[in-house]
């Protein structure tokens, strides 16, 4: 970035001197030195560019009220803006006027800017406990900076409800003009200040647009595009739609404050239009910033994306465009495609994109400011439990939460409240709480003012959070004698265990649904993980949907020299210009760039980057990055269409889906589409733009096969759009009179393979039946009477190595074949599954499918096509994953290709992909307290951007045996051994890999048995944060990939191996332990709000007839299906009300749908049923099973803790284990 | 007959300890991330059976030319070429599958297990070298350095030829 040079900052920063030489000793040059870096080279254009930018904002609004207001007109009309500012400041501030002297008397000080700097929690806090320091830091500092008296009575906004909305119109502005990612931290500033929201008069709408979120982020499957959707939707009813003054206003460089006095008025709701204005003007205030500035133009163009209904922003982006020709060649187009659409439209449109750029800029910010104090991973969590209280409380209790929350994760929001530092400066930094010596009567006013309001709050949830840890320490010790206690499971649902770091890593380490380990207390060297006889190992779901991520665009991405580790937040600063890499502890310049932070518009703060606030980020990467323009995204859909497949009748689901959502496709206007059918030839479509119908060619000679044309066959889909839905309306009528029963689907995959090289992209494969003829052909291995053999389980190996090559030659060529199975005999899966397995891919499988006879699966397929289509796609993309020096990574799971020791190559990524990796420890860690894992997903957006998503984890090293067991994570170590199960069976035999699944419980029991010497041997004792193991482990040798003696075809036992190796953490848990919950006798007991709606949340039951009662009802929940079991007995009203059949004989064998009944216990049980559903991205087929039908055996298969007449129930597998052990 | 038999073991021998190299080279290169997994198991992959034959052929010849103890000493290697050749999966790509390579340690146990098969072949070579059956070549060689006797002559400095001389001491005792 060039030399701190003009923006608006230095004219601010000139006349306001005195103060800012006696603000910030570490900052006080920054506000007027670099300015925002990148911004500044462009002379005139700079005031400008500055404008949109919610940094550069700050220096001009407090320019305009202490006077050096003369600078306004030099941008842009300022008139307009200062009457408005005039109108809307007094309403908001004459409230707090107390508040006033602190931060004046605060800036005057010289020597207390710092502290003052640092505290801005304390604001927050006072305000509502927020504690984004980052904004609270920006805020604060510009307050200071301004320090002039009108200006300073801002100040008191931020411990006014206002200021919440400051803040959100802030993050809002900063990513339009910087980069989403400033928006974005902005944004989780945002967020903290709003926990407290509730206790505000705008309580209740708040809570009503949270809960909005809530449901936003419920329908994650549709991601994004929903939650903008969401919102859009909720700001309408709300309020008014902004004036136009405002937006006038806004766009005028009062930005801040402007809007902050506007929403002052405290209606959270508010801030959705707020936001939605923002996006529009900044789009528009980007267009001289944009035609000035070439180096932005990508940052510009990105947040551009989201507005593009404004006709300003086309021509934006044209000029951005010839800027930078490959990423921007697709845009043109865009605008005009929406312009027709109404602006909310098109703005979803933009967040839908599948890139985060949208998500992270304006939309999230809404959600934060919404959500509460929410931890950026998480804000699903945070967002139901906290925010209705008045302020953040240590509440052990959690409130329900529709994601994965953890409990300690309530800590978070508080935590938030301190300033989080590095830990290398924290020294510097006593947090407000802990008693700063009050070196200014108005600092020491300030810090009263804190502590009488949120500040108690605040000490009391920290050390309740303090408490709470304590005290779960020896919790997850405690020894639990399996054999004695009944109810081992509890009643609410598992969550991952919070390592044991202090609270500022805590807060900062990235959230346990992206990234888990096995065991959070590292053990120090092998031996003693040897000892723990626990498996080491993470388990991943990288490009998990996010409702809010920081990106961050910035010509350098800061990462270590010789690791190449990216910079994050457990790195260490050594000082203002160096820190040390956590990894490989080398010591690396801080670029200049870093050292001006946009979000606090400060420099010499490299510690308060957004890079190092945020575990998890996405970089914009820059062409370093490519080895290739960013390709379009490219959707092959291959198609089998023999007889098997006209009969089974998938086409007409496939057609009809792909019709429905051809418009959400993840692309741009480069997306291209293409399709193949085969049966013993291959057909090819030409669906070249101008043609009057689809043109059919047929290529017989599938020995060695080529392309008719090479051209046509992959179009763009805006192009071709109607030749395209006239095929897919043509495709299922086709065939129909086929008569030809064999299936070439080697040759097929070999000609998507040609078809696909030159671009790379998405393959979709549909196919009905073994393939008979060509390359690949395959025989049928399965034996149908050994299907319940107890011996030996052969065939989950493939039968040749065609698939897996084929797999490693599109995985070159950035290809990813995604397989769905459909049929209803043996098609040698584990063969077939290659073809995805290495290629990156995923693999579906319907067993039995038929759009008629088995409606379910129809259904199924459907939605899980919904999903498919639309969620989002990264392509070209490679994985690595990186560890502190002395750890290594020996093993993967998941579908991929390693390509050297720690990169996966990843021909295109999901998010409902998730990996697992085994870790070893080479090296003693002895010399080290902390380690740190980093994986780094880089990836092109299907927008074109070249994208770099990065999560950190950190973990503390422990030396002690003890508290090796301590931080089991059990769920995790459960999934890891899975995973190792299904090598194990592959490689060697099912019975070796159930003998090892049994020697884990024995192992580990014993070993922890012998360190606790003074307990009695008879017993089996386990440690509290082992005690499922067992159980699990029970789980395991019961599921379809490894159990024995039950019936299982082999192809889905191969499909359950391959879930195990691709599922993420949560999903797989529920397909290894469902959940089993009681729902005729539903109550609003506990029950969580989600989006207008009741859920109810009965307690999970454990899965054992025991617990059936003939005259209840239940619903089990196994990931990809739901049971509902309804007892003989059962509560007549129970069925008429839900079920809407008047007694129990009356309701018929196959049922898949709850009526919707106008009951309550309908309600009830609908709204549980559809919250289960939402949280995951498969939607689950419903089954209501009568206790006498046939069905049940389905059901009662899952209850694992029973007897079986081939494996043990859960009290016979404790004593079988005990044992082994005593042996 | 004999010494075509050694001559032929001598040379398979030292191109199987080239091969062995070879492996270890192109292995090292994997683990230091030069190549990716696809190409060196390639490369790899077709020398393996090159390198099973190789070995096979010496060990049959010297079945065959009634050596024993040679034999013994090479059955067990040639037994567990051809064994790990067999036992490849049906579905991997061939002993060195480019998908499990970095899986549980393989690329380690791979580079162990060449660096044996490299000092087996060395000693294997040494031992063609300085069998009996070659006594006649090196004999040959030998003549003309008895001539001179290697105590006066200060300017030995290859180690081959002192090491001849010795042995011919040896033998002359």
């Amino acid at each position: 970035m060039s030399a701190p040079a003009g923006s608006p900052h230095p004219a601010a920063s000139a006349r306001i001197p005195p103060k800012l030489g006696g603000a910030a000793a570490s900052g006080a040059a920054a506000p007027a030195g670099p300015g925002p870096g990148p911004h500044q080279q462009n002379g005139p254009a700079q005031n400008q560019m500055q404008v949109p930018s919610g940094y550069g904002l700050y220096p001009q609004n407090y320019v305009a009220p202490s006077g050096h207001y003369s600078q306004g007109p030099g941008k842009m009309t300022s008139l307009p803006l200062d009457s408005q500012s005039g109108d809307y400041y007094p309403g908001p501030y004459t409230v707090p006027t107390q508040n006033v002297v602190t931060p004046n008397t605060a800036s005057q000080q010289p020597g207390a800017q710092q502290m003052y700097g640092r505290v801005p929690p304390a604001p927050h806090v006072v305000g509502s406990a927020l504690g984004s320091f980052q904004g609270a830091t920006s805020s604060a500092s510009h307050l200071q900076t301004s320090a002039s008296q009108p200006y300073s009575s801002f100040v008191n906004h931020y411990n006014s409800p206002a200021m919440y909305s400051v803040n959100s119109s802030v993050a809002s502005q900063g990513l339009p003009s910087t980069c989403g990612h400033y928006a974005l931290s902005a944004v989780s500033n945002a967020s903290y200040p709003s926990v407290p929201y509730p206790s505000l008069p705008a309580g209740d709408p708040y809570r009503q647009q949270m809960l909005t979120s809530q449901s936003a982020l419920t329908v994650r499957p549709i991601r994004e595009s929903s939650l903008s959707g969401q919102n859009t939707a909720v700001s309408h009813p709300s309020p008014l739609p902004p004036p136009p003054s405002q937006q006038y206003q806004q766009q005028q460089s009062l930005s801040g404050y402007s809007t902050f006095s506007w929403s002052a008025p405290g209606l959270p709701s508010t801030q959705d239009n707020l936001i939605r204005n923002h996006t529009s003007q900044v789009a528009a205030n980007n267009n001289p910033t944009n035609t000035v500035a070439d180096s932005l133009s990508r940052s510009v163009m990105q947040n551009v994306q989201p507005p593009k209904s404004s006709p300003v922003v086309s021509t934006v982006l044209s000029g951005a465009s010839s800027t930078r020709p490959p990423p921007a060649a697709p845009r043109p187009a865009e605008p005009a495609a929406s312009a027709a659409q109404p602006p909310e439209l098109s703005q979803q449109k933009g967040v839908d994109s599948s890139s985060t750029t949208s998500s992270a800029s304006p939309m999230p910010n809404s959600y934060d400011a919404l959500e509460g104090g929410s931890y950026p991973d998480m804000l699903s969590s945070s967002a139901s439990s906290p925010a209705p209280e008045p302020a953040p409380e240590p509440d052990p209790a959690p409130a329900p939460v529709p994601t994965v929350p953890q409990p300690s994760k309530l800590a978070k929001p508080f935590g938030y409240g301190y300033p989080a530092l590095q830990p290398g400066y924290q020294n510097a930094t006593t947090p407000l709480n802990s008693g700063v010596p009050p070196s200014s009567p108005g600092y020491s006013g300030f810090q009263q003012y804190a502590q009488q309001y949120p500040g108690m709050n605040q000490l009391s949830s920290s050390l309740g959070g303090l408490s709470l840890q304590s005290s779960s320490q020896p919790e997850s010790l405690r020894p639990v004698n399996l054999t004695q206690e009944r109810n081992i499971l509890p009643m609410t649902p598992v969550w991952a265990p919070v390592p044991n770091l202090n609270l500022d890593l805590r807060k900062l380490n990235c959230s346990p649904d992206s990234f888990r380990c096995t065991l959070t207390n590292i053990p120090q060297t092998q031996a003693l993980l040897n000892k723990a006889k626990l498996p080491l190992g993470l388990l991943l779901h990288p490009f998990r949907d996010l409702t809010q991520l920081p990106v961050i665009t910035s010509n350098t991405i800061v990462r270590c020299r010789s690791c190449r580790t990216y910079i994050n937040p457990f790195v260490s600063f050594i000082d203002q210009r160096r820190w040390k890499c956590n990894l490989c502890y080398r010591i690396n310049d801080v670029p200049e760039e870093f050292m001006y932070n946009p979000i606090t518009r400060s420099y010499g703060e490299p510690h308060k980057r957004p890079e190092v606030q945020n575990s998890t980020v996405e970089f914009i990467a820059s062409s370093d990055y490519m080895l290739r323009p960013p390709q379009p995204a490219v959707y092959l859909f291959v198609l089998d269409v023999s007889h098997n497949a006209v009969e089974a009748g998938y086409l007409t689901v496939l057609c009809q889906s792909l019709l429905e959502n051809l418009d959400k496709l993840p692309g741009d206007s480069r997306t291209r589409i293409g399709f193949m059918t085969f049966d013993s030839t291959i057909h090819f479509y030409n669906l070249q733009e101008g043609l009057s119908q689809p043109q059919m060619l047929i290529v017989s000679d599938i020995d060695d096969v080529f392309l008719p044309t090479p051209d046509s066959l992959l179009v763009n889909l805006h192009e071709s759009k109607e030749l395209i839905k006239d095929l897919l309306n043509a495709l299922p009528n086709m065939f129909t009179n086929t008569r030809e029963t064999h299936s070439a689907l080697g040759p097929a995959l070999q000609a998507a393979f040609k078809l696909m090289s030159p671009t790379g992209g998405r393959v979709s494969v549909f196919q009905t039946q073994l393939p008979s003829l060509g390359a690949g052909l395959l025989q049928s291995r399965e034996d149908p009477n050994q299907r319940s053999s107890t011996k030996v389980v052969q065939h989950l190996g493939p039968a040749t190595d065609f698939y897996k090559k084929l797999a490693l030659d599109c995985s070159g060529q950035q290809t990813a074949v995604d397989l769905f199975l459909l049929s209803s005999q043996y098609s040698d899966l584990a063969s077939l599954a290659c073809i995805s397995r290495y290629s990156a891919g995923c693999i579906y499988y319907y067993p039995s499918f038929h759009y008629m006879h088995n409606p379910s699966q129809a259904e199924k397929l459907q939605k899980d096509l919904k999903r498919y289509l639309t969620r989002k796609i990264g392509f070209e993309a490679v994985m690595r994953i990186r560890c502190t020096k002395g750890l290594s990574m020996h093993t993967f799971h998941g579908n991929f290709f390693v390509r050297s020791t720690d990169l996966l190559s990843l021909a295109n990524i999901n998010p409902d992909a998730g990996f697992a990796v085994q870790l070893s420890i080479e090296e003693s860690l002895t010399d080290t307290s902390l380690v740190c894992f980093q994986t780094a997903l880089l990836y092109t957006s299907s927008k074109g951007e070249r994208r770099i998503r990065v999560h950190t984890l950190c973990l503390p090293v422990v030396s002690s045996l003890a508290d090796v067991y301590a931080g089991v994570d059990v769920q995790a170590a459960i999934c890891l051994l899975a995973n190792m199960a299904v090598d194990r069976s592959i490689s060697s035999s099912l019975s070796d890999a159930r003998d090892a699944l049994v020697n884990a419980v024995v192992d580990s029991l014993s070993a922890y048995g012998s360190t606790v010497s003074n307990l009695q041997h008879s017993a089996l004792i386990a440690p509290s944060s082992l005690k499922l193991f067992p159980l699990y482990v029970l789980a395991l040798l019961k599921q379809k990939a490894f159990r024995t003696g039950t019936s299982t075809r082999l192809d889905d036992r191969v499909y359950a191996m391959c879930q195990i190796k691709c599922q993420p953490l949560v999903h797989l848990m529920k397909m290894i332990h469902p959940n089993l919950y009681r729902i005729d006798r539903l109550t609003d007991e506990g029950a969580i709000h989600v989006n207008d709606r009741v859920v109810p949340q009965p307690p999970l039951q454990k899965l054992s007839a025991e617990k059936l009662t003939r005259e209840g009802a239940f619903l089990m929940d196994c990931g990809s299906a739901f049971y509902i079991w309804i007892g003989k007995s059962c509560d007549n009203n129970f069925i008429e009300d839900v079920l809407g059949y008047p007694n129990f004989a009356s309701i018929p064998q196959k049922m898949t749908h709850l009526p919707e009944l106008d009951t309550l216990s309908s309600e009830r049980a609908r709204s549980f049923i559809t919250w289960l559903r939402d949280n995951r991205p498969l939607s689950p087929v419903l089954h209501v099973v009568k206790d006498e039908s046939p069905a049940k055996t389905e059901f009662f298969q899952h209850l694992i803790e029973d007897r079986t007449e081939a494996a043990f129930s859960y009290y016979e597998f404790l004593l079988h284990v005990q044992q082994q052990i005593c042996k | 007959m004999e010494t075509v038999v050694f001559v032929f073991s001598l040379l398979d021998c030292c191109a199987l300890i080239f091969l062995s190299v070879y492996f270890i080279i192109t292995l090292s290169d994997l683990e230091c991330d030069y190549i990716n997994a696809r190409s060196c198991c390639s490369k790899l992959n077709k020398w393996v059976i090159p390198e099973v034959v190789g070995h096979t052929i010496i060990t049959v010849l010297m079945l065959i030319s009634l050596h024993w103890f040679i034999f013994l000493l090479n059955l067990p290697v040639a037994t567990w070429n051809i064994y790990r050749l067999i036992m490849v999966p049906s579905g991997n790509m061939g002993v060195f599958d480019p998908t499990e390579i970095h899986n549980r340690g393989q690329l380690k146990s791979h580079m162990k297990e060449a660096m044996i098969k490299l000092g087996f072949h060395l000693l294997c070579f040494f031992m063609y070298l300085y069998s009996p059956g070659l006594d006649l070549p090196v004999a040959e060689a030998r003549e003309p350095l008895s001539k001179t006797p290697y105590t006066t002559d200060p300017h030995f400095e290859d180690g081959g030829t002192l090491v001849t001389c010795e042995r011919d001491s040896e033998m002359a005792k």
